[in-house]
Formats: C-alpha cells, sequence, structure tokens
C-alpha cells in the first residue's frame, strides 16, 4: 500500500486497526468492568477511579512487579503515605486488610487479596540514575525503563509533577527485613499471582511495572501484568480489624461526608 | 574548620539551612532520646528531595548509621553519614501529624503538636509545600521491624550528648522538625531541645 498521497497515508493508517497483541487496553473494557488492561514489563499505566472500584492485578507470566501509587482524585495534594501506612497500621508486610492510608489520616484503598510475602514497602521503585548505572539506561523508551521515569510520565497525564511523586509500594515481588536491618529478596510468587485494591475514595492510582530495585538478576526482567477493574462498596468501618483501621474509614467518611459524597 | 552556625533548636521546633557541599552537619541530642524528624532537598531544585527507599534500598538496609549515603529521588548522594556514636538511626517510621496522630492514639489529639505541622511552616519560607513532603528520617528514634513484619516506635537508644554528623555531597536545604511527639517512646514523652552545628572544612 503506498503512503505516497494522504488517501493512502490514511488507507495504511486505518488497516492497523483492530490489531491485537498482548499488552494493550480493552476498550470498552468488557461487560461488567470499568478497565481491562495489560501493561508490558517496563510499562505504566493510570486512571481515575471511583469509590468502591475494586482494582485487580494479575501476574500474567510471574516476573511482574507493579509499583503503585495512590492520589484523591479530587484533591491530589493528599496522596499515599507510605511511611504512615506501615507506622499506623503497626506492619511492613502488606496483604490482605491492610489499608493504603494518606498524608491525611484518611484511608485511599484496602487491599482485598494479594500476598504479604510478595509486597514491599521498604524500596520503591527504580530511577533513571540507578538504571542508567545497572542497564546502560533507564530512560522511558529505552529497553529499560526506570520506574521514578515512568511515575513522571503518568503524573503528567493527571497534571502532576516529580514533586507529586511520593515513595510507593510495590506488589508482586517480596523483600524480608532481618533483625540487622538487612534485606533478602523474596522475588516473585509465580504465574497468576492476584493483587487486588478496594478503592475507599475517588481515586487516580499510577501503576508502573519494572524490576524490582533489588532483583538480584543481570538482566532487566519484567514480564506484563493484566488489570481488571469492576464497580463495587467501599469499605465499612465495623469491618475494621484494628482501631487504627477503623478510625481511619471513619475519618475517610466524615471527609466524604461532608463533600456530599457519601 | 570554621564554624558556620551553632544553634539550639528548642523543644517542638522546626529548623532548617542551607549547608553547602562540603559542609557538615553536627546535631546534638542534648537531652538524649530526642527524635530530630529530618528533610533534605537539592538546594538548587528542590524537586529532587531526600528519598528513603532509594536510600534503603542502595544500602541493602533499613537503618542509618556511620557510612550511609543518604540518596536524592534521582538517586543521587545529598549527604553522607560520617560520624554516629548511636548506633543506628529509623528512616521508614515517617513523621508524625495531626491526622496520623487520630488514628494512632485517637480524636482527642488532633489539636496537638506534631512534626508535618512543622515542616510545613518552615517549608514555607522556602517555597516548599505540602507536596514537597515525603517519607523522612528520624534521627535518633529506634523502629525496629519484627520477623512477621511488625514495626513501631519503641524506646530509643540514644543518651545525652550523643551525636551524629552528616557531610553536605552538594548544596542542601535541610529542614528539620524537633519531634513535638508526646504519646509514642521517641521522645521519652517529652521533647526536649538539640543543638545544630555547621562547620566548613
Amino acid at each position: 500500500m503506498s503512503t505516497a498521497t494522504t488517501t493512502g497515508a490514511r488507507e495504511h493508517a486505518r488497516a492497523q486497526g483492530g490489531t491485537v497483541v498482548e499488552c494493550m487496553p480493552t476498550v470498552p473494557a468488557s461487560t461488567g468492568l470499568t478497565w481491562e488492561e495489560t501493561i508490558p514489563g517496563g510499562g505504566y499505566a493510570s486512571k481515575r477511579l471511583a469509590r468502591g472500584t475494586t482494582l485487580r492485578l494479575t501476574d500474567v507470566h510471574g516476573d511482574a512487579c507493579v509499583s503503585v501509587l495512590v492520589f484523591n482524585a479530587d484533591e491530589p495534594w493528599e496522596r499515599l503515605n507510605v511511611a504512615d501506612t506501615v507506622k499506623v497500621l503497626w506492619q511492613a508486610y502488606v496483604g490482605e486488610g491492610h489499608l493504603l492510608l494518606s498524608d491525611q489520616g484518611r484511608a485511599l484503598a484496602t487491599v482485598t487479596a494479594g500476598s504479604p510475602d510478595r509486597s514491599d514497602t521498604f524500596c520503591g521503585t527504580t530511577t533513571l540514575t540507578s538504571n542508567s548505572s545497572r542497564y546502560g539506561d533507564g530512560s522511558p523508551h529505552s529497553a529499560t525503563p526506570a520506574g521514578r521515569e515512568l511515575f513522571t510520565l503518568a503524573a503528567a497525564k493527571h497534571g502532576l509533577t516529580r514533586r507529586d511523586l511520593p515513595p510507593s509500594i510495590s506488589f508482586f515481588q517480596g523483600v524480608r527485613v532481618g533483625a540487622d536491618g538487612g534485606f533478602t529478596w523474596l522475588g516473585s510468587a509465580g504465574p497468576g499471582a492476584v493483587v487486588e485494591l478496594r478503592a475507599e475514595m475517588p481515586v487516580t492510582v499510577l501503576l508502573v511495572n519494572v524490576p524490582h530495585p533489588l532483583d538480584p538478576r543481570e538482566e532487566y526482567t519484567c514480564s506484563p501484568v493484566r488489570i481488571s477493574a469492576r464497580p463495587g462498596k467501599p469499605s465499612e468501618p465495623r469491618d475494621a480489624r484494628t482501631p487504627e483501621a477503623e478510625r481511619a474509614l471513619f475519618n475517610t467518611v466524615d471527609y466524604l461526608t461532608a463533600r456530599g459524597l457519601a | 574548620m570554621t564554624t558556620v552556625l551553632d544553634q539550639i533548636v528548642p523543644a517542638r521546633a522546626p529548623w532548617s539551612a542551607v549547608i553547602r557541599k562540603g559542609q557538615t552537619l553536627t546535631i546534638e541530642d542534648l537531652a538524649g532520646n530526642q527524635a530530630v524528624d529530618c528533610l533534605i532537598y537539592n538546594a538548587d531544585d528542590t524537586a529532587e528531595r531526600y528519598s528513603a527507599p532509594d536510600t534503603v534500598a542502595a544500602q541493602g538496609t533499613i537503618f542509618l548509621t556511620t557510612g550511609s549515603v543518604l540518596r536524592s529521588s534521582e538517586g543521587n548522594p545529598l549527604m553522607t553519614v560520617i560520624g554516629d556514636q548511636v548506633g543506628r538511626h529509623d528512616t521508614v517510621g515517617g513523621a508524625c501529624s495531626r491526622e496520623s496522630n487520630t488514628l494512632r492514639y485517637g480524636q482527642h489529639t488532633k489539636h496537638q503538636h506534631a512534626c508535618v505541622e512543622n515542616f510545613l511552616i518552615e517549608g514555607s519560607r522556602w517555597g516548599l509545600g505540602k507536596r514537597d513532603l515525603v517519607s523522612n528520617i528520624n534521627w535518633y528514634m529506634n523502629v525496629p521491624v519484627d520477623p512477621d513484619g511488625s514495626l513501631g516506635i519503641v524506646d530509643g537508644i540514644s543518651a545525652p550528648g550523643l551525636t551524629v554528623t552528616l557531610r553536605a555531597e552538594m548544596d542542601v536545604l535541610v529542614l528539620v522538625s524537633n519531634c513535638p511527639q508526646i504519646n509514642n517512646p521517641c521522645n521519652g514523652f517529652d521533647p526536649t531541645p538539640v543543638r545544630m552545628l555547621v562547620t566548613a572544612p
């Protein structure tokens, strides 16, 4: 097909429509879902999600590592606070039932599925500097993109900048801390592992899928993660498992009630 | 060695200063077990700031002590710990805030003093806002992680007169909240003053 003319170029471009690859969004999402997309290793995605939405992540081939940032969708200066998330809830290994707390003493989301052995609240994600040193390049269009560079792009799609990128939490790959404070990298749970997050207020989520900072493998190893989100109901404060979590959910309801959103 | 600054930070108060590359900052725990919450920024580009995750991932341990390189959000060295008379310091527990205090201790703590209030008021003098606050360092604070992942602020291991000394690896803005927390053992339930000594070689 010649692309020397407008007509030919248009036909050539339109002929590409309908191509199916492993890593792409399904638009519109399948019936009952509000977001359906597969992110490649070295990729990112973002979305605004309604309160009550359950965001399901599936490690398709067993080498995904998804770092997550969550913002209050309407007031993005309220965002994930990893230190509060571990300190207030007295637990660093984040699994089912753990809340992702904002810097305003409220729950942004609840982890409703996922292994505490395969999450990491300590090491964040990688930088241009660290990936350039390890793999030779960390820029977004390289073969070895750094997590912070991808977060910067995802944030920009929502009017946010590098100043808006606090430490993130990662899922599907775990670390353990020894008595001396040292790390042991646990790696992946394997293919088919699932993480689910329930939005407790309207949120913006940024997701990057890149190798864990402590991944000892020489090769940049990261495989796709499947996203499927469905509408649902937020958590009830009375179902909270700890007094700290109950107060966080009450604070969230208090905030949303004042805004006319609950 | 010349003294650039020698200041006492009162109990509960904020403090900030620009430390030039090559200068050292010594923090003295005057009365013992006072948590000194600390954030560090590239003085020329405050969008680059202290990163707890980059620091702990690069050094392979969550505790800070002599030899720890305090890394930025871009992975660059901001400061290096060149002296430590305590043994280890925390960078996992973050700062107390009025909001997080309501979760940790109850709604009755909403109007107490808190570190984030110090960071916001002192940071505002340098054009920094809430989006510029990230997970910080807590000098002298003791936060062990148990084998099952349980963690929390427990009794400190510092003592009166002990110091930690940092060398600036670039021009940095250091923001400190001399923690006002009265509900947990980080200050022995009693905030006390600290001394900040900046020297140039």
